[in-house]
């Protein structure tokens, strides 16, 4: 399959991006491309431009600092995968980078392109709203922190303007006794989830739930949070009832379409079961 | 149609050419360069026949642009046997029956070389997800992790061999 041409510009420097996508208006950002090179080559993309934005220095980092665990957008998946920060301290991303396509596909994918894409069957948005990210977008006026619960606005669309990057995700710094999980079915390894659920979740000192983020991977138009789970569970003990009624409050709000991987039934009891393991392996990281 | 210049080193050679943004790697280097060890298998990143080395790294060449390998290292099957001997990998697929028809070997190699470049000694299980994203639909894959394996060996004994 063959793209429609286009024009390529692989701009050195941020500044030289953005002023690129002021130019040109109807660019498309190309970072790993394994979002955007497949809708190219099917047509379902057909910019007259395209800005090549890998090359940027200084895009590209996993560090803890003011708070924050700081991703830059040009981060690839295989770099999460290979950092001691994430294994040792975000399970939950270690989780999703894991499954995230293949190994080969990890090389060059990256975890901006993936939020970027805005694609409710991609695993970072659900990992994220789990975690109550921030998602950074710079634009010609500057930077702009977007929470996550108002960044993913509908089908394949984000809060990024036209003239915006996304060039950085906030994360809260881990905190004690705060553990997560990320959980996908997938029918083979490169498919987008049956169903995916990602949980993080924080205990206080009674062992009750203090905190907790639930998100739901490709069950929905766009990525959701699942808000009716996670008031089930915030402040009580988690005890087997409770778990089980979150995980059927789940399965209830979540909103799938029946296709090749399931029928809605079949998805929202698989969410019903993800949740359930992800919420007990959430609580047994969070020592 | 406009072009770019890129220069990109294919199995150690340096080329300049001029290529349109739309060309593909696999086809820049089957079609430009005559390398056609490197095989189209899907054309969508599932079958992974059509991986290569960029900068030491697998990637799949038939969702990578030529342009995005400017400046960049590119290794193809073609460039795994040095100085008429093979390398550890094609020798392991050899012995231990890793293929039948052949069609996915080059892009197993092309993976199975990154991987034992950052897990000199993967496990079964490693070695599995390892080529994950390959797929062989002869053989099946136990003589291909077996071939991982007699490559794994091979290169750590040589390593421990002192110069």
């Amino acid at each position: 399959m063959i793209p429609q041409s286009f024009q390529y510009e692989a701009p050195a420097t941020l500044a030289k991006a953005l002023s690129l996508l002021q130019q040109y208006g109807d660019a498309k950002i190309l970072s790993g491309g394994h979002s955007l090179i497949p809708m190219l080559k099917l047509r379902l993309a057909t910019p007259e431009h395209i800005i090549d934005i890998s090359g940027i220095k200084g895009l590209s980092y996993i560090k803890e600092q003011g708070g924050y665990l700081k991703i830059g957008a040009l981060t690839k998946e295989s770099d999460l995968e290979e950092s001691r920060t994430i294994r040792t301290r975000y399970p939950i991303l270690m989780d999703a980078a894991k499954m995230i396509a293949d190994p080969s596909v990890r090389n060059l994918a990256t975890i901006g392109g993936n939020l970027a894409h805005g694609d409710a069957a991609n695993d970072h948005p659900a990992v994220m709203l789990a975690l109550r990210a921030e998602i950074i977008a710079t634009g010609p006026n500057g930077k702009r922190n977007i929470p996550v619960d108002e960044f993913f606005l509908g089908f394949f669309t984000t809060a990024l303007q036209p003239d915006e990057i996304l060039t950085e995700i906030h994360i809260p710094v881990k905190k004690a006794k705060t553990g997560g999980a990320y959980l996908k079915l997938e029918r083979k390894v490169g498919d987008y989830a049956t169903a995916g659920v990602a949980v993080q979740l924080t205990k206080d000192d009674q062992g009750h739930i203090a905190q907790i983020g639930i998100g739901l991977t490709n069950v929905s138009a766009a990525p959701m949070r699942a808000s009716n789970a996670e008031a089930v569970l915030k402040g009580k003990s988690p005890t087997d009832e409770l778990i089980a009624k979150a995980a059927l409050a789940a399965a209830r709000e979540c909103d799938p379409n029946a296709d090749l991987r399931g029928t809605v039934e079949y998805k929202r009891a698989m969410v019903k079961t993800l949740t359930e393991r992800a919420v007990r392996l959430a609580l047994k990281r969070a020592k | 149609m406009s072009t770019k210049k890129i220069t990109v080193t294919v199995n150690g050679t340096s080329h300049s050419v001029e290529v349109e943004p739309r060309l593909l790697l696999v086809h820049f280097i089957r079609e430009n360069l005559n390398l056609t060890g490197t095989h189209i298998g899907c054309d969508t990143s599932n079958c992974g026949a059509c991986t290569v080395l960029l900068n030491g790294r697998s990637v799949k060449s038939c969702t990578v642009f030529a342009v995005q390998a400017n400046g960049k290292n590119i290794k193809t099957i073609e460039g795994m046997a040095e100085g008429g001997a093979l390398h550890p990998l094609q020798e392991g697929f050899k012995e231990e029956h890793g293929l039948q028809c052949g069609f996915c070997t080059p892009g197993m190699i092309m993976r199975c070389a990154d991987l034992l470049e950052r897990n000199p000694n993967p496990t079964e299980e490693e070695i599995r997800w390892g080529i994950s994203g390959n797929l062989c639909r002869c053989t099946g894959y136990n003589n291909i992790v077996k071939a991982v394996q007699y490559a794994a060996k091979k290169m750590q004994e040589a390593e421990a061999v002192p110069a």
